[in-house]
């Protein structure tokens, strides 16, 4: 029992340590460009080049090249009715779904408000979802590597563009054509065709039409494999399906589902190391590596702990049926009995866990270390129901995108990591009475100032969109639990936007569908554009603002290390970072938990009625 | 020579604290507290609380009345201890300023028509004295203001200004042409040029100094602010936003009632960093203090907070590391001749030196050889030390008696006739140089009779201080005039990281370059003209009071009483000034968490009553638990004003070592304190509620 359930959560562990390190030398090998490239690849990459650019104008590259990317997701959503492959036909989404959507696979964040298999064309999974992955991925890794250069003190940041192009070509192509190869191994679909149309075993299960002919089930297919590989690489994490890597196209087999998760674990374990190489402080990532490993094997273990060995509360809490009054504005009198848990006293056999939501393909505690994972890696695609886990393991998967450094998507995870050592530095180098420096480097009000705007951004786009939905109907209609399982899943859903995740505690109220749905969700218009704008500047002003405080911090003069100064390669540094990380979460984030899943741990009405 | 050190005052000294608790409410007018925008915000907190507590008395708030009044009270204390260390500190620079005013008296000038002896003059107020302006000083004569001798020569009195009672010669040209306004002349006359507008002199900047008046923010205090505001701003945000959340969460459980505004305003008001932003302004005035009572002046908050950062000293070998005069130690003779003859021949050639070298020889020929000779014989000639013959001794009784370096005693004695050397000549002149002491051959007519071995002396206990500077990172240089052997030797005996030999005023400038280049900050003393360039590009110049106008304008920080060895001092406090604003940033930061544990399962109770677990201090109700948070936060401001005021007890340990210490201390030490106090105020409130 205890291997099963810890086998898988330290393999991957392991593994992605593993192939880390010696991915990262190549990493670090590319983005270095000391490659000699094929004449066609060179001329291409020699055209992009538009020369050294300076802080300035590799922000404003990167964000005009978003602002393009942004027009023509939008473009190929709308006009998704008259492109090709799409044989089903199907129409177009609600404008203010597709704003939220073109936002959201932008920002790396593939937060759905749709569902990949009943609302997309082939056309669009390809043009519109696929190539965002691609890009969007690709984005963070350049602003860290252009981070590096600052902080290396190089005279230019580099080029974009050129670095966009490294990112794609050398990386993430490759590796998603092997991890496809794998998927299509292991049975992912890999086709241009969008259904089959199949008689199931049981013929009635679907049902009779009119004429009394025995309905068939619509199988949705698609480039599938190409989807996945992409999708964990670039910790992306919108699902082709709506079940995303729990459907058995996307994640047929326990072999696949092992390299799903390590897919998604690859590319951020990696970019530690490449920080380390190019900087040529390699004791110093080993001592960030270590703190994100810490706190990863932390989010795992908690929520394994208290998923996969703790039985459902709902199921045993109360082993005899009590009756709860809880508000209901429908009912007489404003309040309704309810007699909970309905299953009370039935002989149910609970030591495999909380199985809820739960794909027993993958093994007990598959599910509950994957939704660990998604969410330190941002990736946000999931194997199990976030939404079913214990109230207490919840707590995990929110940790993850609440600190939103414990190597997280691709770059900007190492770039909160190292907002939360420049402010760890601040505070605690003074305590070695020096002014504190970071890299040699004296970090100024102007660094401090820009650290705190990026690393304080996160937490108020959680927070204040909540308030505001809880306190109006947009948040009380969209629930689908009342109590503090409500709150959880609303906190939960801007939490995901906010950290650029993409997950979700599933039952909120936020799909409008097509255009002409004739029964949307009638909270799905403000979650659209709220969590939009929230996924907006919660990815692109922690990328700005870093990028210029390395440049102004990249700028100052370095003074060598010595025994006066705090040193950045040492376990006590690490414990120090670790401090700031923990303290300054738990500031942030205490009371929303307590209001969240904490109360609806304790009870009295499991899963808030 | 007797010292008076600015006398230590007392924390607690009633003569400062009575005007400082009358200060801690003028304080309160928001104008000033906007300087402040974390105490400002504060402010604001309380006079809401002010507002729900009479709406409670009115009944139209259905807290108890006691309740949001006793909030409100100690949030206003919150602030008013806040105001109140900040003016203990303003006051201790207060008191000082106050008793240098008093030696600024109405000083009546003797403005020169020319400067010349004998001249006309007209008296004038001090006050109307420019700059360029030439004045005469006269014996018992107050110097009116700041400037440079440019005739004659005077005792001057500068106790004044050093607390050193001994008078000091000034004279005009050299290094010893400055005078500051307020002391006082005891013989003889010198011509002034005044080099400072009224209330620009020296005196007037160090007043205004010490009051705290021109106190600039530093650049670390500046970034610490900015994370404060920012860490307040967050905060705001994080309790305005539970009071939507508690109304939701009412709803949802279908009892209790949100959270009020009193708590929300108390929550928020514990969580802000309000014990380092009330701290903040009187660690630095009090570290500008604490420098003073060392009789050292910053010129900026600056200079010192950059003392704290140097990683080279630069230290002049005579005065820091030596003291001042070498002296002999020993006679070495040569050829034959007894240490005896040696001794009589060093003395004569010594008799009428009065270089403190020649007077450390006839005191080491009388003690050792019991010698006797009081009085130079009658037809004694001597012989002055000039730059060509590089000799020094005495003609009498038709002998000429010599004591001068190796090679110019050699080619005297050559000169005279002298037809081949000792050959053990070398060889001990050899001995003693590579020793780092310098040799002094002595000849009489054109015989040499020995060596005579002159030591530099290494000041008592300066090795320990070095090997502390070493465990602390701070490399130290050596910088003299002497060849590179006897630097080298010296250099190793004091245990200085490197020296540089032969060292021009030029070498200095370059070597503080070099440095720098690198990346390294520096930090050294002067005193003359010509070290004035090198102190203007060091990153902190302590300029000594002795010196010249050039060399302390072009100083950050001066030196009173003149002792190079204050650089060490000066590095320790500015240390101590980042260590006591991080360690009492990381206390208060930690402190929050306590404070959670208190108020949050406080404040919603009434929704989710399972929350009572989270209740780990068994605080005994809601009320008294916030009441507690908030007394605790208010109480442990003036608890850490001794702190605060006195710094950091200083540590000579590696950057490491420190870290843990201040980290389990300060950090650790800041999670578990509140959650005792907390719980500590909660038992004697409790009583009450």
């Amino acid at each position: 029992m205890f291997v099963q359930t810890w086998l898988l959560p330290a393999a991957l562990l392991v593994t992605a340590t593993i192939v880390a390190f010696p991915l990262s030398r190549y990493l670090a090998w590319i983005m270095n460009g000391k490659y000699r490239s094929l004449p066609v690849l060179g001329w291409f990459e020699k055209s992009l080049d538009s020369g050294p650019q300076d802080w300035k104008q590799y922000t404003g590259s990167l964000l005009i090249f978003n602002t393009v990317l942004f027009i023509f997701g939008y473009l190929v959503l709308a006009l998704q009715p008259v492109m090709p492959l799409n044989p089903d036909g199907k129409g177009m989404l609600f404008p203010s779904t597709i704003f939220n959507s073109v936002i959201s696979f932008m920002t790396n964040t593939n937060l759905q408000h749709y569902a990949g298999d009943v609302h997309l064309s082939n056309f669009s999974q390809i043009f519109f979802c696929i190539a965002n992955m691609f890009i969007s991925a690709s984005v963070g890794f350049c602003a860290l590597v252009a981070i590096i250069r600052a902080f290396r003190g190089d005279s230019s940041l580099g080029n974009y563009f050129v670095d966009m192009w490294r990112v794609l070509v050398y990386m993430f192509v490759p590796a998603a054509l092997l991890f496809g190869f794998i998927f299509v191994w292991q049975g992912s679909p890999m086709t241009l065709k969008s259904s089959y149309q199949v008689t199931t075993l049981e013929p009635t299960a679907m049902g009779t039409t009119d004429k009394g002919e025995v309905k068939r089930q619509t199988i949705v297919v698609g480039p599938v494999a190409a989807l996945e590989s992409i999708k964990m690489l670039g910790t992306n994490g919108g699902g082709f399906f709506g079940m995303n890597s729990a459907h058995p196209f996307e994640n047929p087999t326990g072999l696949s589902n092992f390299f799903n998760t390590l897919a998604m674990m690859v590319f951020p374990f990696a970019l530690v190391f490449m920080y380390g190489r190019m900087l040529g402080r390699m004791r110093h990532s080993y001592v960030i590596f270590a703190v994100m490993l810490t706190l990863m094997a932390g989010t795992v273990i908690w929520s394994v702990c208290y998923d996969t060995l703790r039985p459902n509360p709902g199921l045993t809490a109360h082993p005899v049926a009590r009756t709860y009054i809880i508000p209901n504005a429908k009912a007489p009198g404003g309040k309704q009995a309810v007699r909970l848990p309905a299953v009370a006293g039935l002989p149910l056999d609970q030591h495999l866990g909380n199985l809820e939501g739960k794909e027993l393909r993958f093994g007990t505690s598959a599910g509950a270390t994957f939704d660990a994972l998604t969410t330190d890696v941002t990736c946000g695609a999931v194997n199990a129901e976030e939404d079913s886990l214990n109230p207490l393991a919840a707590l995990s998967p929110m940790t993850g995108m609440w600190l939103n450094c414990i190597f997280g998507g691709k770059g900007v995870g190492m770039i909160n990591m190292l907002l939360y050592v420049i402010i760890g530095i601040f505070i605690a180098g003074q305590m070695v009475g020096r002014t504190p420096e970071y890299l040699g480097r004296k970090i100024g009000a102007r660094e401090v100032k820009l650290a705190v705007i990026a690393l304080l951004v996160h937490p108020l786009l959680i927070l204040m969109p909540t308030g505001l939905f809880s306190a109006t109907s947009w948040g009380l209609k969209a629930v689908s639990n009342p109590g503090a399982h409500g709150f959880s899943q609303m906190l939960y859903q801007f939490s995901s936007a906010s950290a650029n995740n993409g997950s979700a505690f599933d039952g909120l109220g936020v799909t409008f569908g097509f255009v002409n749905n004739p029964n949307p969700s009638p909270t799905a218009i403000p979650w659209d554009i709220a969590t939009g704008l929230v996924m907006l500047f919660s990815r692109y002003l922690p990328i700005i603002a870093p990028i210029a405080m390395a440049a102004f911090l990249g700028a100052k003069k370095a003074s060598p290390a010595g025994l006066g100064t705090l040193r950045d390669d040492t376990a006590t540094f690490g414990f120090l970072v670790l401090g700031t990380i923990l303290i300054v979460g738990a500031l942030l984030f205490l009371p929303v938990a307590v209001l969240g899943p904490i109360a609806e741990h304790l009870g009295p009405i499991p899963f808030g009625g | 020579m007797s010292k008076h050190a600015p006398e230590p005052i007392s924390i607690f000294d009633p003569r400062i604290m009575r005007p400082a608790l009358i200060e801690s409410f003028k304080k309160l007018d928001p104008r000033t507290l906007w300087k402040n925008p974390v105490m400002f915000t504060v402010e604001i907190a309380s006079a809401i609380t002010l507002v729900t507590f009479a709406l409670s008395l009115t009944g139209a708030n259905k807290e108890p009345a006691w309740f949001t009044g006793l909030v409100s009270a100690w949030l206003w204390l919150t602030v008013i201890f806040a105001n109140f260390s900040e003016a203990l500190a303003e006051g201790r620079g207060k008191a000082r300023a106050a008793s240098l005013r008093k030696t600024r008296t109405e000083v009546t000038a003797k403005r020169l028509k020319k400067p010349e002896f004998g001249a006309a003059y007209e008296e004038v107020s001090a006050t109307d004295l420019r700059k360029d302006d030439y004045i005469l000083v006269e014996t018992h004569d107050t110097i009116p203001g700041d400037g440079d001798v440019v005739a004659g020569a005077a005792l001057v009195n500068e106790s004044a200004i050093t607390g050193e009672s001994a008078p000091v010669v000034r004279e005009s040209g050299g290094d010893r042409s400055a005078v500051t306004g307020g002391t006082t002349v005891i013989a003889n006359a010198i011509i002034v040029r005044i080099t400072a507008n009224p209330g620009e002199t020296f005196l007037d900047r160090m007043i205004s100094l010490i009051e705290g008046a021109k106190r600039r923010k530093t650049p670390n205090e500046i970034a610490l602010e900015v994370l404060l505001i920012a860490l307040t701003l967050v905060f705001l945000l994080v309790c305005a936003n539970i009071s939507p959340l508690s109304i939701y969460s009412v709803k949802a459980a279908g009892q209790g009632s949100p959270v009020s505004l009193t708590v929300l305003v108390a929550l928020f008001v514990c969580l802000a960093p309000t014990t380092i932003a009330a701290l903040l302004p009187a660690i630095g005035i009090a570290g500008m203090d604490r420098l003073f009572q060392k009789n050292v002046i910053a010129l900026s908050g600056r200079a010192i907070e950059a003392a704290g950062d140097v990683n080279v000293l630069l230290l002049d070998k005579t005065g820091t590391i030596t003291l001042g005069n070498r002296e002999a130690v020993e006679f070495v003779p040569v050829g034959g001749h007894t240490d005896k003859e040696l001794a009589e021949a060093a003395l004569m050639a010594s008799l009428t030196d009065e270089t403190p070298e020649g007077r450390s020889i006839v005191v080491l020929a009388k003690n050792k050889y019991g010698l006797q000779a009081d009085a130079p014989p009658a037809d004694a000639e001597t012989i002055v030390f000039s730059a060509d013959t590089r000799l020094s001794g005495l003609n009498t009784g038709g002998k000429q008696y010599r004591k001068g370096a190796a090679d110019s005693t050699v080619a005297f004695v050559k000169n005279l006739g002298a037809k081949d050397l000792h050959i053990d000549l070398e060889t001990v002149v050899d001995r003693i140089a590579r020793a780092g002491a310098t040799p002094l051959v002595v000849s009489c007519d054109a015989d040499i009779l020995g060596v005579v071995n002159l030591k530099d002396i290494i000041k008592g206990g300066i090795q320990e201080r070095f090997q502390q500077l070493r465990s602390m990172g701070i490399k130290t240089v050596m910088i003299t005039g002497d060849n590179p052997l006897t630097a080298a030797a010296i250099a190793a005996e004091a245990q200085v990281d490197d020296f540089l030999a032969q060292a021009k005023p030029e070498d200095k400038l370059r070597l503080i370059k070099e440095n720098q280049e690198q990346g390294y900050m520096v930090a050294m003393t002067g005193d003359g003209t010509n070290d004035a360039p090198a102190l203007a590009q060091a990153d902190v110049a302590v300029a000594m009071n002795t010196g010249t106008q050039p060399a302390r304008e072009a100083a950050n920080i001066i030196d009173l009483d003149s002792n190079p060895t204050k650089l060490l001092d000066i590095v320790e406090v500015g240390k101590q000034i980042l260590m006591t604003r991080g360690n009492l940033t990381t206390f208060s930061i930690s402190n929050d968490i306590a404070k959670y544990f208190a108020i949050i399962p406080a404040m919603l109770l009434s929704i989710y009553p399972q929350l009572n677990v989270l209740n780990v201090m068994h605080l005994a109700t809601p009320l008294s638990a916030i009441l507690s948070a908030v007394i605790f936060n208010a109480v442990i401001i003036p608890l850490l004003v001794p702190l605060a005021l006195k710094g950091t007890k200083f540590r000579a340990m590696p950057a490491e070592k420190l870290l843990i210490h201040n980290l389990l201390l300060y950090g650790a030490g800041g999670i578990i304190a509140p959650f005792v106090g907390i719980k500590a105020i909660d038992l004697v409130v409790g009583m009450f509620v």
